[in-house]
Formats: structure tokens, sequence, C-alpha cells
């Protein structure tokens, strides 16, 4: 687009040459402007006041044609639907990000009322109405994540090796293919897995922790080996090489260059698949259950975590409802602050255990 | 890789001393053997959601009708479920799909380089957002907001189906939960196709350009003819996370059990996924293996329709390879 072509109104002896009339560089997203601005005060006529998703509306319609039909008097009918999706693909754009700056306001709105310290030091017991926090709801989330990650990464990382290292032929294609599908079996399933699993052995009352750490593994497994496989498949083969040339055996060569070599990526991945499976509700809902006390023993009876937490405080508030239903917002904005810790964790990972290659 | 590493290997193992040789064939085998195990793992884990789904629905299947929960038998419990399931994914998939491509194209084509990365990263912590927190949002702040419109749209265009009324007052209709399914699925399709896009050949794109196509030209002769197959197949696994989707539609739908095509109104079929997680804390006995049932049904649909994404995907793939 920086290329300028220069007004040039060329006559020639042959008779007219088409001439490339440009608008000028801001004309565009004036018009586009021009177009809101109409559109708000349309939508103002229209319902008396300020309303923001019809000025939006009308703005995005009303500017839009602006630029089109004035590209396409002054430049042409090609120009003009070039400009045409030019506006249509930074409009789909800027509606994507709405939601989620509205998402994140109101989850700072609401959350940030009951952000104190008694909602990090108490549980609910024996709670009726104001006060109450979700001590025992983060300790059942981080205990619950921790076993999913000591069942998840060991699994998933030998089979990324495997399927980088070893594997061949129809099984690996097998388990290529079955893994993607993995990925992909909707979170509550994996919750009724856990269930039937269990509820064979220890009868269909049951519900434990330690149920809700094997569902989120059949959600967590999938997503590690997907990032460790394409993690190792970046190990160059000249180290394996180098390696196999000093008589070094392959386990070694695996976990000693290998391995060695891709840690910053495998920590990323692994980070990331956390923060995947730590917001999971439905399969807990199921699966461990909900009580007012800290349970520390995944083991034994029933354990709380925060999005079910959240879920159960909204849904089902109990009398008086505001306390519970701020008791559900701050869990919502706790739950979004350690997704967006373990996010930034990843990159912070990958950027401070980088291989230093020189590449 | 075989073929080259061979050569240069081969010959100091056989000068290894014996025992050194036996010691790292033990680590060789052992290592070989644990990571072929995990990947079979993974094959028997499959199997098992299956299996263990099936032997746990088997008394619900084979229940007489009288003792099913709706006393009407099991196909008309499930029935209306799968017919929401399926409204609610199909209005999302709609709704997201042109918006995902159009945000892949901004991405890949039209933003400052610099600008682009970030994006593409905040379009990634969409994705991270638990799906309970946007249930809260969709129940909380999108369908409060979305009741004006709904009545508008009762008022204007009543005469298709979909919109006949009468317009709920809460907003917590199916229109509200595909729109938030829209929201959710919007970074899977558009990170899918932001991948493909930004692999169409430079070559081809060059070619485009120096032939004097603008730039929308550019994109639809050589950038969305490369990545159609990676569009559809990033829509279907959106499909299929749309139709899994559990807390976002248990939280924002008020369902009542009814087969309709009206969106708008305070009456509307539930999901398999949230209709098991509102019902399933409270029940027991059959109900459990009935509502178990109704979640193989929708692992039956979820698998069908990755598996054909997964080929659809798979299949470009080995285009690309060629090309």
């Amino acid at each position: 687009m920086s290329t300028q072509t220069p007004v040039r109104p060329v006559e020639s002896a042959q008779g007219p040459v088409e001439v490339h009339r440009r608008l000028p560089r801001f004309a565009p997203s004036g018009l586009y402007v021009a177009g809101i601005v109409v559109g708000a005060l349309l939508a103002a006529l229209t319902t008396g006041g300020f309303n923001i998703a019809l000025t939006v509306v009308y703005g995005a319609v009303l500017g839009t044609l602006a630029v089109w039909l004035t590209s396409r008097a002054v430049e042409g009918r090609r120009k003009a639907s070039d400009r045409l999706v030019t506006c249509l693909v930074t409009t789909a754009f800027v509606i994507a990000l709405v939601p989620l700056v509205s998402l994140v306001y109101t989850v700072l709105d609401k959350g940030l009322e009951r952000f104190d310290s008694e909602f990090f030091n108490s549980s609910m017991l024996g709670v009726v109405g104001e006060g109450g926090g979700a001590y025992h709801a983060i300790l059942g989330t981080l205990i619950v994540t921790a076993l999913t990650t000591v069942i998840s990464v060991p699994i998933g990382l030998m089979t990324a090796i495997y399927l980088v290292e070893y594997g061949s032929g129809r099984l690996k294609k097998a388990i290529t293919f079955l893994v993607d599908v993995m990925t992909g079996i909707p979170s509550i399933v994996a919750g009724l897995f856990a269930f039937a699993l269990f509820s064979i052995f220890f009868g269909p009352g049951i519900r434990l922790g330690v149920m809700g750490a094997v569902a989120l593994s059949v959600l967590m497994i999938p997503v590690v080996v997907r990032s460790a496989e394409e993690v190792l498949k970046l190990v160059p083969n000249e180290l394996r090489e180098a390696s196999y040339a000093l008589g070094v055996s392959k386990w070694r060569t695996i976990v000693k260059v290998v391995l060695r070599t891709s840690i910053a990526g495998l920590g990323t991945g692994i980070t990331l698949a956390i923060a995947r499976v730590i917001g999971e509700t439905a399969p807990l809902l199921v699966t461990t259950g909900l009580i007012t006390s800290t349970n520390m023993n995944p083991f034994d009876g029933r354990m709380t975590t925060l999005p079910v937490y959240a879920f159960y405080q909204l849904t089902q508030p109990g009398f008086p409802a505001e306390p519970a239903i701020a008791r559900a917002w701050t869990a919502a904005l706790v739950l979004i602050i350690l997704v967006m810790a373990l996010n930034i964790v990843a990159r912070l990972i990958s950027r401070f255990f980088a291989p230093k290659t020189g590449r | 890789m075989t073929t080259t590493s061979a050569p240069p290997s081969s010959p100091p193992q056989r000068r290894e001393p014996a025992a050194q040789k036996r010691k790292g064939r033990f680590g060789d085998r052992l290592f070989a053997g644990a990571s072929t195990g995990s990947g079979i793992l993974i094959l028997l884990v499959l199997a098992g959601v299956a299996v263990f789904l099936i032997s746990r629905s088997i008394p619900a299947l084979t229940a007489d009708t009288a003792d099913l929960p709706n006393e009407e038998g099991l196909g008309a419990y499930i029935g209306p479920l799968i017919f929401g399931t399926l409204l609610a994914a199909v209005i999302a998939l709609v709704v997201a799909t042109p918006l995902a491509v159009g945000i892949a194209l901004y991405i890949t084509h039209y933003a400052p380089r610099r600008l682009a990365a970030l994006m593409g990263y905040v379009m990634d912590l969409l994705a991270a957002i638990p799906s309970v927190v946007y249930g809260f949002w969709g129940i909380a702040t999108l369908a409060p907001a979305l009741v004006p419109f709904y009545g508008w749209l009762e008022r204007n265009l009543g005469f298709i189906p979909l919109f006949s009324g009468p317009a709920s007052v809460t907003g917590r209709t199916m229109l509200t939960v595909g729109l938030v399914l829209a929201v959710m699925i919007l970074p899977i399709i558009s990170a899918i196709s932001r991948e493909v896009f930004s692999q169409a050949p430079a070559l081809h794109r060059e070619a485009a350009l120096a032939l004097g196509a603008t730039r929308w030209e550019m994109i639809r002769m050589s950038v969305l003819p490369y990545g159609k197959s990676g569009v559809i197949g990033g829509a279907m696994l959106g499909l299929g996370r749309a139709l899994g989707e559990t807390l976002a539609v248990a939280i924002v739908l008020s369902a009542s059990g009814v087969v309709t095509f009206d969106l708008i109104s305070s009456t509307n079929p539930s999901t398999i996924a949230a209709n098991i997680a509102l019902q399933f804390p409270e029940s027991s006995g059959l109900n459990v293996n009935v509502l178990i049932a109704s979640g193989l049904a929708l692992f039956v649909i979820t698998l069908a329709v990755n598996m054909l994404a997964r080929w659809v995907v798979n299949r470009r793939a080995d285009f690309s390879g060629a090309n």
C-alpha cells in the first residue's frame, strides 16, 4: 500500500488512457468516521438518546457504505471492492474485541467487591449470607490440578517421545489421529467417563478429588502430547546424529540431548495445558461434588473446586442471594487471574529457558 | 533421517564393550517400552471412554419405558436434547465463521506486522478464558443487553418462524446461547484459519500483486483457495467444541425440553451437556444411566464431527506437502 502512484492525467494520441485516480490517503478512514457520526445521530434520533449498540451497528453500515460508494465513484469497481473488504475485515476484528473487553470489564466490576482477605482465608463452613470465602475451593482446585498434572505429563510426554523418536507405521498414524480426536472430547463426557469408571468399583454415589483428576487427565493428555510433539520435532536431527556418533545410546540421547534442548518449549506447552484444564467445570461437577468445608485428601470424600464453587454460588445462591452472587463473581475473577498468570508464566518460560543454540 | 544417521553411528556401537552394550540395551528397551506403552494407553483410554459409557448406559437402553424419567422412552427424552445441541451449535457456527475468517485475514494480511503478533496473543487469551466465566458474562451482561433487540426482532421480523416470539424478557434464549458459544469458538476457528492463511505460498501472493491485483483480489485468488479446507476444518473443530460446551449453556439458557425453532422466546430446548450438568448432581438410580446414555450420544456426535474435521485438515496437509 505504500507505493503511491501519482495522479497522472495522461492524454495520448491513441485516445484516452485509463486514468488511475486515487482517494487521498486519509479519505477512507475519514469517511468511515463520518459514517459513524451519522450513525450516532441516527441512533439518537430513533431512540431519543445515546445508544451504544445502535450507534455501532448504524455506524459500521453507514461508514462502510460511504467508503465503498466514494471509492466506487472515484477509483472504480476493483479498487472499491478492495476498500469494501478492508472495511469488512477490520469491522469483524473490532466486533470480536467487543465481547472480550465487555467480559473483562464485567468480571472486574463485579468481582472486586469481595476481593478481600476474608475471601482467601475462610471456607464456607457454617456460612449463611454475608462473609465466607473460597479458601477450600482454591485449595481443592490446586490439589486436583496438581494431581492431574502428575498423571498427564508423564503419559503425554512419553507418548510424544514415542511419536517423534520411536513410532512408525500404522500404530503411529493411529495414535496421532486418535490424539487429535481426543482433543475434541466434550469435557462433560470426560467427567462421565471418570464417574462410570469409579462407580463400578465404589458404587454409584462416589465423589472423590482423584476422580476429577482422572477426568481432567483425559482432557489434558492430548494437549500435552500435541504441544510436546511439536516441540520435539523442532530439535535438529544433527544433534541426535552427533550424539549417536559418540556412541551414546538412544534413550540417553533422548533424555540428555533431545529433552534438554526442548525443555523451554515443553515447559511452555505443559503450563498452557494446565491453564486449559484449571478452568474446566463440567467434569468436576459430576466427579468431585461440593462441600462447604476444607478437604485436603483427594482420595477421601467430596472436594470443592473453584469453578464448581463459582457455578453453585451463582445458580443456587440461597437466601439472601446477594452475598453468594458477589462470591461467585470474585471466584470467576480469581479463575481468570489464575489462567492469565499461567499464560504469562508460559511466556516467561519460553523466554528464559530457551536453548542457547545461537540460531 | 534414519538413513543419514545410520552410517556414522553403527560402527562405534559394534565396537562397544559387552557390558556397556547390555546396559545401554536395557535402558533402551525400558524407554522404548515405556513410550510405546504410553501411546497404547491413549488408545485404551479412548476405547475405555466408549466402553464405560456404553456399559453404564445399557440399563437405560434396556429399561422399561415406564421407568424412564419422562415415561415415554429414551428416544423421546434424548431427541429434543440432540435437537437443542445441534441448534445452538449451528447458530454459533453461522455467526462465528465469517467473523473468524475476517479476524484471521485482518491479522495475517491487514494489520501492521508488530500489532499482528499482539492481536494473535489477545485472541489466544480469549480462548483461555474458562467457560463458566463466559456463562457468567452471558447471563449478566449479554442477555439483558439483547432484550430490546429481541423485542425489535419480534416486532419487525416476527413473520420469520425463527423470530416469532413472544420475546423473552430475561434474554435467556437460544439465540443468546448461540452468540455466547460463537464468542467461545471464535478463537479456535480464527487460530486455525490464521495458520493456513499465513502459510499461503508467498510466490503465489507476489505473483498476483505483480499482475496488478488489488489486495482483495490477491487474497481471493491465492490465499482463500489455499486456505479453504483449513477454514472448513477449523469451523468443524469449533462445531465440535460448541456441541460439547456445557456450563455456558447451563447458566444462560432457560430450558423447558420443547422442540422449537423459535430462537427468542423463553421456552427453549436444552442441550445434552447442559442437561447432564444440571440434572446429574441430583440424580440417582436409573436416571444416572439415562444421563450417561445421553452423554454417549453426545460422544458419538462429537467424535464423528471431529474425525471429519481432522480428515479435512489432514487432507490439506498432504496436498500442501506436495505443493
